[in-house]
């Protein structure tokens, strides 16, 4: 197993790395502003005082390194620094939002993973057949939705036709029962979208593997349709279907931004958003390491377990004979 | 693949697709003469009601009027202009751009391949949507960023897609006799190269687009993409979203023009993947 863990280091160091590069990035965005970046985000109410002003709370006076430095050390502190726009400390303002953004995700994967996969193995025990022809038109439109499009089309559907579920969702209300009605539309949209993918490239995954000569033996010994898939096809078609499933995962926290604005839903992609339009850049900063930082985290996480879960991918060969 | 008869042979989806995107194309190219109104005319009260509703007030509209007593079809074929054409001139630059820089990299190699493909890793380990907003916070959100962003971002896509199938291409003899016999990079990039991997790129260039108008519909949604009045679906579905919780399902229109698009597009993709053996599986 030398091999393997030596392998998974290096990928954690990878990741480790890219989040620095990225960190860096995130922070010098600012200074790519043409010109004094405090009298660029003022903009029309630059006044000379307002400027001196915004240059210290930037720390702008400082050299560059000594702000980096400052900047990447309290973050990883949890210090994130203070909004422009507000002046509360960053950390108060991010924190109960970014445990509702992911309780929506967890929610949301909690429905579509198990479900996703299953319908792929599904579709392909019962390939060419009524099932799959449904699974696969019904995911192929789903997929190509916008977001805000189901989203507003099961609104129509639940709060405006049948008046089941709240249009609006806001968190920490009442109970857990409450709190899972208001979480259920915003949840819904996200899990349809994350369905059809995880449908699509499982059922691709499995296809892939069921051309190759040993499935055929199994077929041809007398193993059932399911049999065949089950035992036979999916081990193989597992490395890949994890990695698709974890990179969904890192889909839904992102893809919450949108979802959040649909449904009012008050957290960290709201922020994000209305920071953008308010340009309040620490903010949106923090909350770009935030989401960076989780993406970059479960896309790792989906490299390693692709490789533990494929001897194959374990040999460095398969980079160059991967044509 | 020969036009016409490709299209006498093509499945019942592929022209369902096809029908769709000429109607968007029609849409498009005619929208003064087939809108019924103008663009920003005021032709009635906020959200009157269109065809469902025949007893309500003021002129016939089909699709009864937006938040501001708009036409809403007619803003929804003008709308056709502004958000398909964003979106097509955004994915020709991304693809000129990342073509060129794939097809670069496919046939030098070495540490150019190794800097171009190290850069593109590290773009695309940052979340589209969170990169796309992080520079539009700093930029402002004015067109020309817009696009430079969204085509920037999509460019890395289409470097990965490009130098993948020109590797496969460069490493064959005729390449190599145009190496020996002396040819500058940029004529095996475009002489050499670059006709062989039309058929899969046209390919991409129609999920890329896909992506592209998906893409910036959502930022016009969020408030940070096209701006009020230029009518654009995403905005329209934005300045509308209050109009659901009454029962009133205008913004269903524009969002559905979005989805129909998209959906038209992807089943023309799948039918010219199947034909030529493409990329279909990447995305």
């Amino acid at each position: 197993m030398h091999g393997v863990s030596a392998m998974i280091a290096q990928r954690i160091a990878l990741g480790i790395a890219t989040l620095f590069v990225i960190s860096m990035l995130v922070f010098l965005a600012v200074d790519m502003l043409p010109g004094d970046p405090a009298e660029a985000i003022l903009g029309q109410s630059a006044t000379p005082a307002s400027v001196a002003a915004l240059r210290q709370e930037l720390g702008l006076n400082k050299p560059l390194v000594v702000r980096y430095a400052d900047w990447a050390a309290g973050m990883l502190r949890g210090d994130f620094g203070r909004s422009l726009a507000n002046d509360r400390p960053i950390s108060e303002l991010v924190a109960p939002r970014l445990g509702a953004t992911l309780s929506l995700a967890a929610l949301a994967a909690a429905i579509a993973l198990p479900l996703g996969v299953l319908l792929g193995i599904l579709s392909t025990v019962h390939r060419d057949r009524a099932l799959d022809r449904v699974a696969s038109t019904a995911s192929l439109l789903v997929i190509s939705f916008p977001e805000f499009f189901t989203a507003y089309m099961l609104v129509a559907c639940f709060s405006v036709g049948l008046g089941w579920l709240p249009a609006i969702s806001l968190p920490n209300q009442g109970g857990f029962l409450e709190t899972l009605t208001m979480l259920a539309l915003p949840a819904l949209t996200l899990s349809l979208a994350v369905i059809g993918y995880v449908l699509r490239m499982t059922r691709a995954a499995i296809m892939g593997v069921m051309g190759s000569p040993y499935v055929e033996m199994a077929r041809l010994k007398g193993v059932g349709p399911f049999g065949v898939v089950v035992r036979h096809a999916l081990p193989n078609a597992l490395s890949p279907i994890i990695n698709v499933v974890i990179i969904n995962l890192a889909y839904l926290v992102v893809g919450v931004v949108v979802i959040e604005v649909v449904f009012v839903y008050p957290c960290l992609g709201q922020l994000l958003v209305d920071s953008v339009a308010k340009r309040d850049i620490p903010v949106v900063q923090a909350c770009c390491m935030l989401f960076a930082g989780t993406y970059i985290g479960l896309n790792l996480l989906a490299d390693i377990l692709a490789l533990l879960a494929n001897p194959r991918l374990r040999r460095p060969r398969h980079r160059e004979a991967r044509a | 693949m020969t036009g016409i008869a490709a299209l006498r042979t093509a499945p019942l989806s592929a022209r369902i697709g096809l029908a769709i995107v000429a109607t968007y194309l029609f849409c498009l190219l005619f929208a003064p003469l087939v809108a019924p109104y103008g663009e920003t005319e005021i032709v009635g009260g906020p959200w009157a009601g269109g065809f469902w509703d025949p007893a309500a007030e003021g002129p016939a509209t089909l699709l009864g009027t937006d938040h501001l007593g708009r036409d809403v079809l007619s803003r929804l074929i003008y709308g056709a202009r502004n958000s398909i054409m964003l979106a097509l001139l955004t994915t020709t630059l991304s693809f000129l751009t990342g073509t060129t820089l794939g097809l670069l990299a496919a046939v030098r190699g070495g540490l150019i391949d190794q800097a171009l493909s190290r850069l593109v890793d590290l773009v695309m380990a940052f979340p589209t949507l969170i990169f796309a907003l992080l520079v539009l916070a700093v930029a402002g959100s004015t067109l020309p960023v817009l696009i430079g962003v969204i085509a920037l971002l999509d460019a890395t896509r289409v470097f990965r897609i490009a130098r993948a199938v020109a590797m496969d291409v460069a490493a064959q003899d005729f390449v190599e006799v145009a190496r020996l016999r002396g040819e500058g990079t940029g004529w095996i990039m475009r002489r050499e190269i670059l006709p062989n991997i039309v058929v899969p790129l046209a390919t991409e260039f129609g999920l890329r687009f896909c992506f592209v108008f998906l893409f910036i519909a959502t930022l016009s949604f969020i408030g940070l993409g096209i701006q009020p009045p230029t009518a654009d679906w995403g905005s329209m579905v934005r300045e509308n979203a209050a109009a659901i919780s009454f029962g009133i399902l205008m913004p269903l229109f524009p969002a559905g023009a979005i989805a129909l698009l998209t959906i038209g597009i992807n089943l023309v993709i799948d039918w010219a993947a199947a034909g030529n053996h493409g990329l279909s599986d990447e995305r």
